[in-house]
């Protein structure tokens, strides 16, 4: 019973960073049609990026935030020289554009900062005890900022002047540019937006489990993984998706090995495309 | 007029067939002349270039782009050490013979669930079988030997009837460029019946040929098995040039570098996967040496150029003539 509640916290903070990562994900192929193979390795760089301003500065919260600028920067860049070119293709293209971006990200980093793993220490200390483990504080304070960032998005995409712009592009990409909205404009924030979510969530993950230049590729297949099984393109859908999945991996640890957890969320993700292809959170299409 | 383009097909089939022959005959005396390293990596190329067409039936002619080929060749070297390992003496032919089918059973489940999803939701399903395939693998150390994989010795080279032989460098190279070279010509043959021109009606319009009448999921099956098992086959023949299986071939890297490869070569050429696995191992032995690991930096980002400036790929101005 209380390995059940542990697991079920674990599976709350898990699924809360997945969902960050997710929402940039599908809020990049909402508006675009762009599956980003590269996300992961955004995100993995976003989290080199925070480890290095953490050991110069010693502020955890200014490396979070100079994380996700220079990951928004990197967003820009990439999406104006390789994507920009692809729009009006076959969204398959975009796939093959951004893993090709992603092996030179992910070599990028390992000729950067080497092959070992990054620590970044815990910003906030403390532990409580759950049972009989000292569970560190941090973590919960993780799912909630995580909570924050998401909420502050979809504020933003509900109210904002440019959150609006942005939904309307991603309905209809042509009666946008008609009513006077910069669409390829709209094209390059979102896709700085996506990368920045990705960045911040690498630099919240990091004291969990460190830092590699490997760690995209995991992160890129879990949210491909969540952002199917919610819906391709739903942002409410990917979130409960996400906490859906690292809820089942969860308990599904506790079963077999971490390892073969995964398979869990594998078997999700099939069953999903099989029968309810739209996604498992949102009504039935008619 | 009506005998215009009769006559015109007729001297680049003549072509195709000088050309063909030219190359093997290049490829049946590279191993004579070339030295040892070079020996070996002439048969590699064509190794993966058996991998990588096995993937363009799908991406260049049936529209399915599939990012989970690693399975299907990491299932062939398992099936071919699964032979060696347990049967005495280690028999060439059982090899393939196990190999083929662990990759065609594999084949078969994906086939199955991933033929009903189209476009990006195919890419993604196939990535996750394959991660699965990869998981039972890396973790179920009993029988597949986990992170060290297996080792075995090299069957001999028999020929039904002609005794047996130890493999040499060369003879092996003949072994491979012999399975290669009939492999290619029966998929060529296979895409040239009304098989193949259904699937490229798929890759082209997939709704009309289903109004057509054709019931496209069977073809796509059909075609999913087929590519799998040539994978499959090439995975035989590495394992058996390498003497090892191991799950760093299951994983998705080997997949990506077959994607990689196609989109090179020139995606529905058949030839050109060859031409692209010829085009990316030598860029890599060639930057490697200075650049260590880090070849993929500049490897990745020719690779994005080709994506965006040369999508029919290095050989596809050649598309129309290799398909004749």
């Amino acid at each position: 019973m209380a390995q059940i509640i542990i697991q079920t916290i674990n599976g709350l903070v898990n699924g809360m960073v997945l969902a960050m990562v997710a929402s940039g994900l599908t809020l990049i192929f909402g508006i675009m049609d762009i599956v980003n193979f590269a996300h992961g390795d955004l995100l993995m760089l976003g989290a080199f990026v925070g480890a290095t301003v953490l050991t110069v500065t010693g502020n955890f919260w200014l490396a979070l935030l100079a994380a996700a600028i220079v990951i928004a920067a990197l967003g820009v860049l990439l999406q104006v020289t390789t994507l920009r070119p692809l729009i009006g293709r076959d969204p398959l293209t975009t796939i093959l554009a951004t893993f090709g971006v992603s092996l030179v990200l992910q070599k990028y980093a390992l000729w950067q900062w080497g092959p070992s793993v990054r620590q970044i220490s815990e910003p906030v200390p403390g532990h409580f005890t759950l049972f009989y483990l000292e569970y560190p504080w941090y973590r919960v304070a993780t799912a909630l900022l995580a909570g924050l960032i998401i909420g502050a998005l979809w504020l933003f995409l509900k109210y904002g002047k440019y959150g609006i712009w942005i939904r309307a592009t991603t309905q209809d990409r042509v009666m946008a540019q008609a009513m006077g909205i910069p669409v390829p404009l709209v094209h390059t924030a979102v896709f700085a937006i996506g990368s920045a979510m990705a960045a911040a969530s690498g630099v919240l993950f990091g004291p969990f489990g460190g830092v590699t230049q490997t760690m995209g590729f995991d992160f890129t297949l879990r949210a491909f993984i969540v952002v199917v099984v919610g819906g391709m393109g739903n942002l409410g859908g990917s979130i409960l998706a996400s906490i859906f999945v690292s809820l089942l991996e969860a308990y599904a640890a506790l079963v077999v090995s971490p390892a073969q957890a995964v398979i869990a969320s594998f078997v999700v993700l099939v069953l999903t495309m099989l029968f309810r292809p739209t996604g498992l959170f949102v009504p039935t299409p008619k | 007029m009506t005998t215009a383009p009769a006559a015109r097909r007729t001297p680049s089939a003549v072509g195709y067939r000088i050309g063909l022959t030219v190359v093997l005959a290049l490829l049946a005396l590279a191993p004579l002349v070339l030295p040892p390293f070079w020996q070996r990596f002439v048969t590699e190329i064509l190794i993966w270039g058996l991998l990588a067409m096995s993937s363009d039936i799908l991406i260049g002619y049936t529209g399915m782009v599939s990012f989970g080929h690693s399975a299907f060749f990491g299932l062939g070297m398992y099936g071919a050490a699964a032979a060696l390992l347990t049967v005495k003496p280690p028999d060439l032919w059982l090899a393939g013979l196990y190999g083929l089918v662990g990759a065609g059973v594999v084949a078969a489940f994906v086939a199955y669930f991933a033929t009903r999803l189209r476009d990006i939701y195919f890419a993604i399903s196939t990535l996750v079988f394959s991660q699965i395939f990869y998981v039972i693998i890396f973790t179920w150390t009993e029988v597949t030997g986990g992170e060290n994989g297996l080792t075995f010795s090299q069957p001999r080279l028999s020929l039904l009837g002609l005794g047996s032989d130890r493999f040499t460098p060369v003879t092996l190279h003949w072994f491979v460029l012999a399975v290669v070279t009939l492999s290619y010509l029966l998929i060529r043959r296979i895409l040239q019946s009304p098989f193949g021109k259904v699937l490229e009606s798929i890759r082209e319009n997939e709704a009309r040929t289903r109004a057509i009448g054709y019931h496209i999921e069977r073809y796509k099956i059909v075609a999913v098995m087929l590519s799998g098992l040539c994978a499959g086959l090439a995975g035989v023949l590495y394992a058996i040039q390498n003497k090892f299986a191991a799950p760093d071939f299951v994983f998705f890297t080997v997949s990506g570098e077959v994607v990689i490869f196609n989109v090179m070569g020139g995606m529905g050429t058949l030839v050109g996967p060859f031409a692209g696995a010829a085009f990316f191992l030598l860029l890599r032995e060639g930057l490697s040496r200075f650049l260590t690991e880090y070849y993929l930096i500049p490897l990745g980002m020719i690779f994005v150029a080709i994506v965006i400036f040369l999508p029919q790929g290095l050989l596809g101005f050649l598309r129309r003539r290799l398909n004749q």
